[in-house]
């Protein structure tokens, strides 16, 4: 069965890195939702988290398949153990001094932030789950949402369980022959 | 001391034992061709780019070493591409060291520029481009390392000209540090137990072998697990020199075109024993009925390569040869006997045959089974791609270590000739025999040059039938022998192309000529083309047709 899976990929900064990453993906046919990568505490390596749709045995052969990849460093399917997820979306909305208010009422509910007035329009900010951004677009769109940026996800485990230190890669980082 | 970019390179060279380089020099390439020039490395140069990848891909197959390519920028790297692809499908080790424009203009489409590492991203293994002099040594260093561990494959290093030109420091490292790279050589000890206890219980075991058998050098391995055990081995294309060809246990080649004993083996098997193999759909025919009735274990030094394509009940990751040293110790003689009866009953049924009347047309399976018999079984053989390739894998018994070099995955015509080359550089006392088609001949026949230039005297033997044979093939049996763009209409007379390019051109054209040709041929101290005229419309059967079960072959020509 076909579900969405939150992957977190890290890499070796080194050019290119997103290219063999996206590259690989879409030549293998795997179906990709959204992908976001950026910059880590360590400045060597870049996380890439990915989400993507798949059944199990395609799963593995995403991750398995990332794995071959020389810059690719550790690959953790965040779905499987509790994570926060995160993504982030700009909207803007067709809105006049009419019903202003009435889309700021919203934009409280769903604990998102203005961040723009113009005479015609705003820009909302959100973060949140999917469910969430959905309801909110929902509601938006009777207004008329006249565009949308979204960050694509990314997540970390909760706790204090981090990528690096339960996984090998620094360990592994010293020699290899 | 301080030296360029250039020398950098051959001092790199030097370090990994590399004495031969196959290339093509151009103007990004200046600079290293100049150190060339007076270094203590052997160039062979090509006519082509696409020669010269491929002759390091035959290199690399006949000898286990890394194929080491050079190529100028642009149209010298993109040249390469079809030789690069061709290497990674079959998991062949080459390092293409190709020029690239000055740092300062890559990026502004300056002449002869291309962006190889992007364009070869999805056909090496691994590539760089080099921005940093200071990054060359530990560059060269880690492309090798790559090529030449974990699952084998093409590695390429753009060099820009003015890191060519650059002079500094040379500190060769001694390793490398690759903390996303660490291929796992020892097999799961509990998952070797179990893919043993997996054997001893089985009735009808069968050994699916593939490249991974020949890569790893495990060929003593294969031999001995097969001999302990009584299992029978099935080969693939690129596993046909892992198993000896008269061997009793040896089934020949298994899928499309396979024996049909080797088929029904398989689709009447207990349990198949993959090993280095993939699965690949020549192989396999339609997926959901191969094996249909077996427990697999699969070993691949590959963890991308299990699970691929089929479920796999012991996966086993690991170099093959050290995971087959475990597996021996642990199996014990297998009851097979009724087992290879019953497959002794297909052989019988269905044997590979031809008729070849005396007075009749040359069949092509005649030529290649006699030069089988003329030289024993022992010469090194590259093929081309097409029908003579698989009436080779058919009617050739392999029985040397790396003897073969074809191209399995990406099927490429044009291959095989120069890979003859690469051959017989790389094993200089050797009879190579280059078995080509004469459309495929045709892709790379300007390496005529390079042969005779060289003096290497690889026997070509043009299977000669006026056709793209295996397109013909096709179209005769699914598109209602249509023939379309097939015909090859005669053109060109190669014993005089052999004759215009120096080398010993001799001809074919009755049965009764077929062998005092190869002997000629072989006595010749130099190379030797010989066109051998054979029948137009002979078909390569059995054949399983594309998505059929592998158990539906068609037989023909009994």
């Amino acid at each position: 069965m076909k579900m969405r899976y939150v992957l977190a990929v890290l890499v070796e900064n080194k050019p290119g890195v997103l290219v063999r990453v996206a590259g690989l993906l879409s030549r293998r046919k795997f179906n990709i939702e959204s992908v976001a990568a950026g910059k880590t505490g360590d400045p060597g390596i870049t996380r890439i988290t990915i989400e993507v749709e798949a059944d199990e045995k395609t799963l593995e052969q995403v991750i398995k398949q990332l794995n071959k990849l020389v810059n690719v460093l550790k690959i953790s399917n965040l779905t499987s153990e509790p994570a926060v997820i995160r993504d982030l979306l700009l909207i803007k909305v067709r809105a006049d001094a009419s019903n202003r208010n009435e889309i700021s009422q919203i934009v409280e509910t769903f604990r998102a932030k203005t961040i723009d007035f113009s005479p015609q329009s705003m820009i909302i900010e959100v973060t949140g789950n999917e469910e969430k951004m959905e309801a909110l677009m929902l509601l938006l769109s009777g207004y008329g949402i006249l565009e949308i940026a979204r960050t694509g996800k990314v997540a970390l485990l909760r706790g204090s369980k981090t990528l690096i230190n339960n996984g090998e890669a620094r360990e592994n980082g010293k020699n290899v022959l | 001391m301080k030296i360029n970019g250039a020398q950098m390179v051959i001092e790199a060279l030097k370090k990994e034992q590399v004495d031969t380089v196959f290339g093509y020099p151009g103007g990004a390439v200046l600079n290293l061709y100049d150190q060339l020039y007076d270094a203590d490395i052997r160039h062979i140069m090509s006519r082509h780019e696409q020669g010269a990848v491929h002759a390091a891909d035959g290199y690399a197959r006949a000898t286990g070493r890394p194929g080491v390519v050079f190529a100028t920028s642009g149209p010298g790297a993109t040249n390469l591409v079809t030789g690069i692809a061709t290497a990674h499908m079959d998991s062949v080790p080459l390092v293409i060291f190709t020029g690239q424009v000055a740092i300062p203009h890559i990026g502004t489409d300056g002449f002869q520029e291309a962006d190889i590492t992007g364009i070869t991203l999805p056909v090496t293994k691994h590539n760089y481009l080099v921005t940093d002099l200071a990054d060359l040594p530990g560059t060269i260093r880690e492309a090798f390392y790559l090529a030449t561990t974990g699952r084998f494959g093409p590695v390429l290093i753009d060099l820009p000209k003015d890191i060519q030109a650059a002079t500094g420091e040379f500190r060769y490292p001694k390793t490398v540090s690759l903390p996303g790279y660490n291929p796992v050589y020892q097999g799961h000890p509990g998952q070797i137990a179990r893919a043993a206890k997996a054997i001893a219980q089985s009735k009808k075991p069968v050994i699916y072998a593939g490249g991974g058998v020949v890569w790893s050098g495990a060929e003593q391995e294969l031999l001995m697990l097969a001999e302990k055990t009584g299992i029978p081995v099935a080969t693939t294309l690129m596993g046909l020199t892992g198993f000896p060809g008269t061997h009793p246990l040896s089934l020949g080649m298994l899928g499309m075109h396979g024996t049909y004993w080797a088929n029904m083996a398989i689709c009447e098997a207990d349990l198949i024993l993959a090993v280095g193999a993939r699965f690949d759909d020549r192989v396999t025919g339609k997926l959901s009925n191969f094996a249909a009735l077996a427990k697999i274990i699969h070993i691949d030094i590959d963890p991308a390569e299990i699970g691929k394509l089929v479920d796999v009940s012991i996966p086993i990751v690991g170099d093959v040869r050290r995971v087959l040293a475990e597996l021996i110790k642990k199996t014990e003689p297998c009851h097979t006997s009724h087992w290879l009866d019953r497959i002794n009953e297909w052989r019988a049924e269905a044997p590979l045959c031809y008729h070849q009347e005396e007075d009749g047309e040359i069949c092509p399976q005649f030529v290649i089974e006699q030069i089988y018999r003329e030289t024993g079984g022992s010469a090194l053989i590259s093929t081309e791609v097409g029908q003579h390739q698989m009436w080779t894998a058919q009617y050739y018994r392999f029985t040397r270590p790396r003897s073969l070099a074809s191209s399995g995955g990406l099927g490429t015509m044009g291959y095989g000739f120069p890979a003859s080359i690469g051959m017989q550089v790389g094993r200089p006392g050797e009879l190579v025999f280059c078995i080509a088609g004469d459309g495929s001949f045709q892709m790379n026949i300007q390496e005529m040059a390079t042969l005779s230039t060289y003096n290497l005297p690889v026997k070509v033997a043009v299977i000669n039938n006026q056709y793209l044979g295996m397109v013909r093939q096709w179209q005769e049996m699914f598109f209602r022998r249509r023939y379309s763009s097939v015909d090859l209409k005669q053109v060109p007379d190669f014993v005089k192309v052999a004759e215009a390019y120096g080398v010993l051109g001799l001809r074919a054209e009755k049965p009764s000529e077929v062998i005092p040709a190869i002997r000629r041929a072989i006595a010749e101290p130099g190379p030797v083309v010989i066109d051998f005229r054979v029948k137009a419309e002979e078909n390569v059967f059995p054949m399983v047709p594309p998505n059929s079960p592998i158990s539906e072959m068609v037989r023909g020509n009994g």
